[in-house]
């Protein structure tokens, strides 16, 4: 990219709420379904329906709010935002305009080791829209398209970032951290490839040093992280190219076409921004108390950063460690919980991510879908503290216990693989491996003493992985130096 | 403040009605006698009222996020214009 430039970056991120139901009637909102299956006379905008608010989206928006150091108001409300296209049912959309659920808000991301603050706006919740399917033809030569509605009224939070983002990774790493959080406080499942979090990214690019901002153009439905710094990538190329040949940039809605790779406008209207709000008559304000906020903020989980902050601190992991453990909040709290019993952080994160997620890669599983459990992983680790069981032991036992999610113990048992420390056995294993190896024992006698690697592994191999092999290499030591 | 001709042509176009000239003259009389009206209301001393966005006194009307049935697919397509198997289908839009 050209470096005259600075680019300025706001995202728009539409997350799906993972509540049973709509977010104005009982209607479920499971991903999928037949067409047309999951709507009622509400949802469809049928004549004299009666919406109404659905508690957990309020609440969800509350702990949302609070988990991005947001303000929540008081007092909030609902109103329309009207435009024609099939894929609203009513010919408006019920939003939040000037009153959202939750202002003034804030998230630090980190690229390249330096943290940022980027502002959060706002976050408002409103409703998502239907599905246009276009038929099997294509879609310049059909005339009709066909439309599914179930996905209209699902309950959405869209989380409005000040202009503070400055390039495509931090664009990254901005979603990537809001996504961390509401996974956290279990707000959204945040599934990119089912729709439940995609952004829109304003982006425009300016003279540095130049106070005003440049002209932006706004691209939509942005579904994974890749099509979103690809897109930005893509713009920011895009405008430079236009600037540098003396053109203006249009303010313009774009969307992304993936398989070209490049952003498309999506024919320019004057008035394509005049929606018209008003106040939605039909939903009476929401009006939070103190009590109700306080109460949300009390039972928020420990955020990604704090915990961060802790493993680091409490547990002296690297930071590197303490990112891999905080990344996915089950395996957090997975650590956390084998942690209560295990009082050897790092051994707990070297087996975590080292032979377990190895194993569990291997079978196509990840932490959450494992059937080992935390009781068992606790117990895995003590029979190597107790030195019951080897390294090498733990390595043959694990996969048994992903495969079929069965205790260590009980493996152990069944398998016969407790770890020989008795030194009368090693003792007897390795006088049939002296005997049966002059070479070695001679070569190591004339200096070469590499080869008790060679002998120690003999007796390992004899002794089916079980002997304990500090104990090997101490007594075959004795051995051979008498 | 008052309604002009374009404003008219601007705010039909918006909600996608067709409007002949006749109508337009029509709209922009009624629109304006709306808009004085207000302007009316607007001569009340207002100092003590708190502002409001609901005609009823009322705040909080929630549902809890129990699932309820949904209709059935062929009473949803009912009062569709057209259908194409269980989809609604409208004009292609570009
Ligand atoms: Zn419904």
């Amino acid at each position: 990219m050209n470096n005259k430039y600075e680019v300025v970056i706001g995202l728009e991120v539409h997350v799906e709420l993972k509540t049973a139901t709509k977010i104005f009637c009982g209607c479920k909102t499971t991903f999928g379904g037949d067409p047309n299956t999951h709507v009622c006379p509400i949802c469809l905008g049928l004549p004299g329906v009666l919406p109404v608010v659905n508690e957990k989206v309020v609440e969800y928006g509350v702990r949302t709010g609070l988990a991005i150091n947001a303000k929540v108001p008081n007092y909030s409300k609902f109103d329309r935002k009207n435009y024609y296209y099939p894929d609203l049912t009513k010919n408006f959309q019920t939003s939040q305009f000037d009153l959202p659920i939750c202002e003034n808000g804030y998230l630090d991301i980190e690229v390249d080791g330096v943290v940022k603050r980027i502002g959060i706006t706002r976050a408002h919740m409103e409703e998502d829209a239907g599905k246009l399917v276009h038929s099997g033809k294509t879609i310049s030569s059909s005339n009709s398209s066909n439309v599914d509605y179930n996905r209209v009224g699902v309950p959405l939070l869209e989380i409005v970032s000040e202009p503070d983002i400055r390039s495509s990774e931090e664009a990254k790493a901005y979603v990537e951290a809001l996504k961390m959080i509401l996974t956290y406080i279990d707000v959204s499942d945040c599934k990119m490839e089912e729709g439940s979090i995609r952004a829109d990214a304003n982006v425009s690019i300016r003279l540095i040093g130049a106070k005003e901002f440049g002209t932006r153009t706004e691209t939509k439905n942005l579904n994974s992280l890749k099509a979103l710094q690809k897109a930005i990538e893509y713009e920011v190329e895009r405008q430079t190219e236009v600037i540098e040949d003396g053109g203006v940039i249009e303010q313009e809605t774009r969307t992304w076409d993936d398989e070209q790779g490049i952003t498309l406008s999506m024919r320019s209207k004057a008035d394509a921004h005049d929606y018209r709000y008003f106040p939605e008559p039909d939903l009476p304000p929401i009006i939070l108390t103190d009590e109700y906020i306080d109460n949300i903020r009390r039972l928020l989980p420990e955020l990604p950063e704090a915990r961060k902050k802790r493993l680091i601190e409490m547990d002296s992991l690297s930071v590197y460690d303490a990112n891999l453990v905080i990344a996915e909040k089950f395996l957090a709290d997975f650590y956390d919980e084998v942690r209560k019993s295990i009082d050897d952080p790092k051994l707990i994160v070297n087996y975590l991510m080292g032979d377990y997620y190895r194993e569990l890669v291997a079978v196509g599983l990840d932490f959450s879908s494992s059937p080992v459990s935390t009781k068992d992983f606790s117990e895995l680790l003590k029979l190597l503290q107790e030195k019951t069981i080897s390294g090498k032991i733990a390595k043959e036992i694990i996969p048994l216990m992903v495969k079929d999610g069965k205790s260590p113990k009980v493996i152990v048992e069944e398998k016969g693989l407790v770890q020989i420390s008795d030194t009368g056995a090693i003792e007897a294993i390795i006088a049939e491996v002296v005997a049966a190896n002059p070479k070695a024992v001679d070569d190591y006698k004339n200096g070469k003493g590499n080869s008790i690697g060679f002998l120690v592994g003999q007796v390992m191999k004899a002794s089916k992985g079980k002997a304990n092999p500090g104990i090997v290499n101490e007594l075959l030591k004795s051995v051979l130096d008498k | 403040m008052s309604i002009t001709k374009k404003d008219i042509i601007h705010v039909a176009d918006l909600a996608r009605l067709g409007l002949n000239d006749e109508e337009t003259i029509k709209y922009e009389k009624e629109l304006n006698d709306v808009l004085n009206f207000m302007e009316k209301l607007n001569e009340l001393n207002t100092d003590d009222v708190e502002p409001t966005s609901h005609v009823l006194d009322i705040h909080n009307v929630f549902r809890s996020d129990v699932v309820e049935d949904s209709l059935d697919v062929e009473d949803v397509l009912a009062n569709a214009p057209d259908r194409d198997e269980d989809y609604f289908k409208v004009p292609s839009i570009l």
